[in-house]
């Protein structure tokens, strides 16, 4: 047993890297499916591709826009946007970034074959024009003040190696030539990505001379490789480990509100909802149609202890669609306060003195202990008198039928979900989620509740078309305030993310939930 | 094991020792075994407690009034703010893990049992036409056994789940396609030795219909390796429906069985909150090594070759 | 021979078309990916294109058209989550797979044969009764149990040996494996022993009656007279002996290794074809779960079929193309 242990110590020294090598192990919560920057858009892959390719406009951790591949930008007239684009910037391979590039990006970015969500969005609409080498105009129809939000999504990839590339092409690093601050040196699905310092990065020399990305799905199993020494940082350190590691002196935590809401969805469109029935069982009009009826869930609603009991004290209480740290939230609004009695009399009021019976239906592994909100919702409602079963769903089977489910409308009466704003204001919520559904207009696309109030269409249309961004939050905050008067939705609490790192080193926190060894800094 | 010993053959002994009924001897044969009898103690225990819990709880679990979050990641022995104290703690949601245990037992082991008799009534209906049958309807059955049983049984569940998706009767007809085939192959096996013996023959010169030699005279003979096999294949259920909500694909998550409270567990393991999946793994742990104890003992026990 | 051989490629070319239907449709009624797989700022014309992108607009019985005279052609389809050819998906991570499933046989071999036989050779020590009932506790283990508490006493309390992934791999004569370098040894340890724990029973329970019968048979009896010294006796004529049950147990058991490392790998973050398969499952990845199907019939066809005429090399006494049971 002792030489087995020594062995094993021996085994260990051998194996430990020599101190000098700057490498920065990194446990990855979710896998990105490509290397392709275009290929699939979605957070995992953004995050881990920002090493290696760069944006024309970048976001800095709190979520304001910052200058990247292009200086500056500024609007010639309301739909004429001119970029200066950075001029002592290379491509992995010694080429020089040019205007070409920027063109290149925006014809390839939304035709990627076999593509599961495209980046189309960020580019529809815009017709972008060469002045020269360093400066592009990009032109829309309409006025569009969100267009640096749109650019901070994009990623530039170069016009040499991208011509006629396909996504395999990147994942074998052939094509993954990047402007970044990292090179891509080996990515292995499932198993790794590996990197390599770009010693003539633009940005100044970059601080770790190698990286090593693992996923490890698995929260505990991704905490007991921060513990045993495996990685040297990890995303998304599940809720219920945070407390022990507070305490624990080889590791340090950093948290940041993301800019995520989880929130109540109430079938507003229909008078028979599916999933609602009288205490007895028998059918009821939909009760959810009557503001008062929402807004006295809304006050059953025990928000700190959601925030306290179920996400151990990471999460903030939500009064609106987003953070009030985000651009366009209003100041004003507070969550609604616990108020079982009244929300009871509100009830009572609405012609239910005795509640009803609903079916809450959430995904299962979505959004940080989904399951045991939901649970703890029904818990509260049931208490005030409205008897809540819930259904659990795997995702795949979850968003579809919510969406879809009953024939091409959403299936369910009450949902728990979660929305992410990606521009990082309010308009990124309100539009998709209390703006009326209309597929043309490509507004309320999550609207899974059919909430519809013509005031607030125009009142979101308004902060659209408004340029001026003083001018666009305060519409913006008004329009908070109305979906949350009308209780469109249900507010319950904002995420906040958490990183973990070995003793030694600082993360900085972003609130767009990336997790980038830029982030990392030794202290 | 001085089963083997024995040099008489099993009917000169049986008629030597006349007052011994097939029963007594058996349930003496099954307690020379002190460790056997132990589990099979823990086993009764057990599915007494399962049976009674509604009865026996503190609360029940899944009756979201009773349950309040927050109560969640009460240490064993502490109180809850309404006041009972809970014993074995409570889970991420609040739920008494006593009680949670107990009902978790209960859909583990009803899950586990239904599985069973489902299959094995499947399987042994299979198995009998086959042998009875025989010719190319036996050659197809068996080679569709043989089929089934050269795949591991976690693949061909995952793959079902993939298709059917969650819930308890979906992991029922799951586990019911798993098992089958055990029993379709035992149940032939046997029903071929037993067809050849004299009592059949004589059976048939009486004049019996197919299907009640079948059921009344070949079945019964068959009996013993089937206990067995049912009794193994139980406890492989258990652990098999628990894997399968571990790996996500198994149960709904609001009302656990006790893979599922494990697996709910495996998040806290890492936070010094070891009660929540520690106690339900040790629950499925002793159940499991009962029922494999006391399929052992059946084992030796009614196995032909051996009896003495 | 041949005739035996032709005839089961048939029946298992039946069996693969067969599955491959079931599961195609399957997947298709448990929901749709792309509700899941896009992302949820876009909008309804989006997402239409985003199905027309995967092909799922188009009836399911077309769909299964295209697959099938894909498949003909080696081609099972594209993975909805990532692009590459489902295929390839699946090979790239297989090797992790079978290098895990092979450690753990050889774990199990190495612990299971020697503990087997000292329970097999002294009955009533205590030590063997020990054995026997770690046996029983070990294949009554839930894995997925086994495996956190591995990674936590090891791992984590302990800090002997990583706690997650694959390490390291280096090529020797053209095989790529982490089997081959110090890292890859120290992290293949843990997640192997978890997959082994329920052979390592079996083969322990295999042993020991197989020494059991052994010891008392005529050829041993011979050799002891002979003056042969024990070890001698043990080591080389009851073992020569126990071992063609075992092996042959084992054989068929590999297979099973590579279906059950689904939950070690899920555990351990393994990266290979079990974890693509959960995950696949979970976000209904039909192309990927198809061809997983695909490629493990056949390599149970192939393992089975090659155990069949093994065997039948052997011993002679076993005639392939007559009823086998």
């Amino acid at each position: 047993m002792r030489l087995a242990r020594r062995l094993l110590v021996a085994l260990a020294l051998a194996m430990a890297p020599p101190a000098f090598a700057e490498e920065l192990k990194i446990g990855l919560a979710a896998e990105p499916s490509a290397m392709d920057p275009h290929f699939h858009n979605l957070t995992p892959n953004s995050g881990m591709l920002s090493h290696v390719f760069e944006r024309l406009v970048e976001t800095a951790p709190d979520n304001k826009l910052v200058p990247g591949l292009a200086e500056s930008w500024r609007t010639l007239t309301d739909t004429v946007w001119e970029l200066k684009l950075r001029r002592n910037v290379k491509w992995h391979d010694g080429s020089p970034f040019t205007a070409d590039d920027v063109i290149f990006t925006f014809a390839r970015a939304p035709n990627v074959p076999n593509s599961p969500s495209s980046f189309a969005a960020a580019v529809k609409g815009k017709t972008i024009k060469k002045i020269d080498d360093h400066t592009i105009e990009i032109s829309t129809p309409a006025p569009h003040p969100l267009m640096p939000n749109d650019l901070s999504n994009l990623l530039i990839v170069s016009k040499k190696h991208g011509d006629g590339a396909k996504t395999e092409d990147y994942n074998s690093g052939k094509a993954a030539i990047g402007t970044g601050p990292y090179k891509l040196v080996r990515y292995v699905p499932g198993d790794r990505v590996e990197m390599a310092r770009n010693d003539a990065y633009w940005g100044g020399k970059p601080q770790w001379e190698k990286l090593l990305f693992k996923p490890i799905k698995t929260g505990p199993a991704r905490v007991a490789a921060l513990l045993a020494g495996d990685v040297d940082f990890i995303e998304d350190v599940p809720t219920a480990d945070i407390e022990r590691l507070k305490k624990e002196p080889k590791l340090a935590l950093s948290q940041g509100v993301s800019r995520r809401v989880i929130y109540f969805h109430m079938d507003q469109f229909r008078d028979d909802s599916p999933f609602i029935k009288g205490k007895d069982g028998s059918a009821i009009k939909n009760p959810l149609k009557d503001t008062r009826v929402r807004l006295a869930l809304s006050k059953g609603i025990n928000r700190d202890a959601i925030v306290s009991r179920v996400m151990e004290g990471v999460a903030i209480p939500a009064s609106q669609l987003l953070d009030h740290s985000f651009f366009g939230t209003s100041r004003k609004l507070q969550p609604v306060a616990y108020d079982p009695e009244g929300a009871k009399k509100l009830l009572a009021d609405a012609g239910y003195p005795d509640g009803f019976k609903m079916t809450l239906h959430g995904p299962n592994g979505r959004y940080t202990n989904d399951v045991k909100i939901a649970e703890a919702v029904a818990q509260m409602f049931t208490r005030i008198g409205v008897e809540t079963a819930i259904e659990s769903l795997p995702p795949s089977v979850f968003f579809s039928r919510a969406s879809i489910g009953a024939g091409g409308q959403p299936e369910f009466s009450f949902i728990l979900v979660g929305w992410g704003a990606d521009t990082g204001e309010t308009s990124g919520s309100l539009k998709p989620l209390v703006g009326t559904f209309d597929k043309e207009k490509g507004t309320g696309t999550a609207n899974r509740g059919r909430y519809s109030n013509p005031v607030l269409d125009k009142l979101i249309a308004e902060a659209q078309a408004t340029v001026d961004d003083a001018k666009r939050a305060e519409i913006l905050a008004r329009a908070s305030e109305m979906a949350m008067q009308d209780v469109a939705i249900i507010p319950s609490h904002y995420p906040v993310n958490t990183w973990g790192a070995r003793k030694g080193l600082k993360v900085q926190p972003r609130a767009d939930e990336y997790t980038l060894a830029m982030s990392v800094t030794k202290e | 094991m001085s089963l083997a010993t024995s040099p008489a053959p099993a009917a000169i002994d049986g008629k030597a020792v006349p007052i011994e009924t097939p029963l007594a001897r058996f349930v003496s044969d099954f307690c020379e075994s002190r460790v056997a009898v132990a589990a099979l103690a823990v086993l009764v225990l057990i599915v007494a407690l399962a049976v009674l819990a509604p009865w026996i709880t503190p609360q029940n679990p899944y009756d979201l009034a009773q349950v309040d979050v927050l109560d969640s990641r009460l240490a064993p022995g502490e109180k809850s703010f309404k006041g009972p104290t809970h014993w074995l703690g409570t889970d991420g949601a609040g739920r008494d893990l006593f009680s949670a245990i107990l009902y978790g037992l209960r859909i583990s082991l009803s899950v586990g049992v239904m599985s069973g008799l489902i299959a094995m009534a499947l399987g042994t209906s299979v198995g009998l036409i086959a042998a009875y049958a025989g010719g190319r309807l036996d050659t197809l059955i068996m080679r569709l056994v043989d089929l089934q049983l050269s795949f591991p049984a976690i693949l061909i569940a995952l793959m079902l789940i993939a298709m059917l998706g969650k819930g308890v009767d979906k992991i029922i007809v799951a586990l019911v396609a798993v098992q089958w085939a055990y029993y379709a192959r035992t149940v032939r096996g046997t029903a071929l030795v037993e067809q050849r013996k004299e009592y059949v023959e004589a059976a048939v010169c009486l004049g019996l219909s197919n299907s009640r030699i079948v059921f009344r005279h070949i079945l019964p003979n068959c009996m013993p390796p089937l206990i067995v096999l049912a009794t193994v294949q139980a406890a492989y259920a258990i652990a098999l429906e628990a894997t399968l909500s571990f790996l996500g694909v198994g149960l709904p998550q609001t009302e656990p069985s006790l893979g599922l409270l494990i697996s709910n567990g495996f998040e806290y393991m890492l936070s010094g909150k070891y009660w929540i999946s520690f106690f339900p793994g040790i629950a499925l742990l002793v159940t499991i090594v009962a029922i494999n104890l006391v399929g052992d003992q059946l084992r030796d026990v009614l196995n032909p070759r051996l009896r003495r | 021979m041949t005739a035996f051989i032709l005839r089961r490629l048939m029946q298992s070319a039946a069996v693969v078309a067969i599955m491959s239907l079931i599961v195609f449709f399957g997947v298709h009624v448990v929901g749709d990916p792309v509700y899941l797989l896009i992302n949820p700022m876009a909008d309804q014309k989006e997402i239409e294109e985003a199905i027309r992108a995967l092909g799922l607009d188009r009836p399911i019985w077309e769909q299964y058209w295209h697959f099938l005279a894909g498949a003909l052609e080696g081609d099972l389809g594209r993975s909805f989550v990532f692009g590459e050819p489902a295929l390839k998906v699946i090979v790239q991570r297989m090797p992790a797979t079978l290098e895990l499933a092979f450690a753990a046989l050889m774990m199990a071999i190495l612990l299971g044969i020697p503990l087997g036989l000292y329970a097999g050779l002294y009955p009533d020590r205590l030590a063997s009764r020990t054995i026997m009932a770690g046996s029983i506790v070990g294949f009554s283990l839930p894995t997925f149990w086994v495996g956190i508490l591995l990674i936590m006493v090891f791992a984590v309390m302990l800090g002997w040996l990583p706690s997650t992934g694959r390490g390291e791999t280096a090529t020797v004569l053209g095989l790529t494996s982490s089997l081959f370098t110090l890292d890859g040894l120290s992290h293949i340890l843990l997640p192997a022993f978890n997959l082994a724990l329920l052979k390592i029973s079996l083969v322990i329970r295999l042993t020991r009656a197989g020494a059991r019968e052994a010891i008392h048979q005529d050829y041993i009896k011979f050799a002891r007279a002979k003056g042969l010294s024990g070890r001698r006796v043990i080591g080389v004529h009851l073992l020569k002996n126990i071992m063609i049950p075992v092996v042959t147990v084992l054989g068929l058991e590999f297979g099973g290794l590579v279906a059950f490392s689904v939950v070690t790998e899920t555990i351990f973050a393994w990266p290979g074809m079990g974890r693509l398969l959960i995950s696949s499952i979970q976000s209904l990845d039909r192309p990927v779960i198809v061809a997983y199907l695909l490629i493990i019939v056949l390599m149970f066809v192939a393992i089975n079929l090659l155990v069949d005429v093994l065997y039948s090399v052997l011993d002679p006494r076993v005639r392939l193309g007559e009823k086998s049971a």
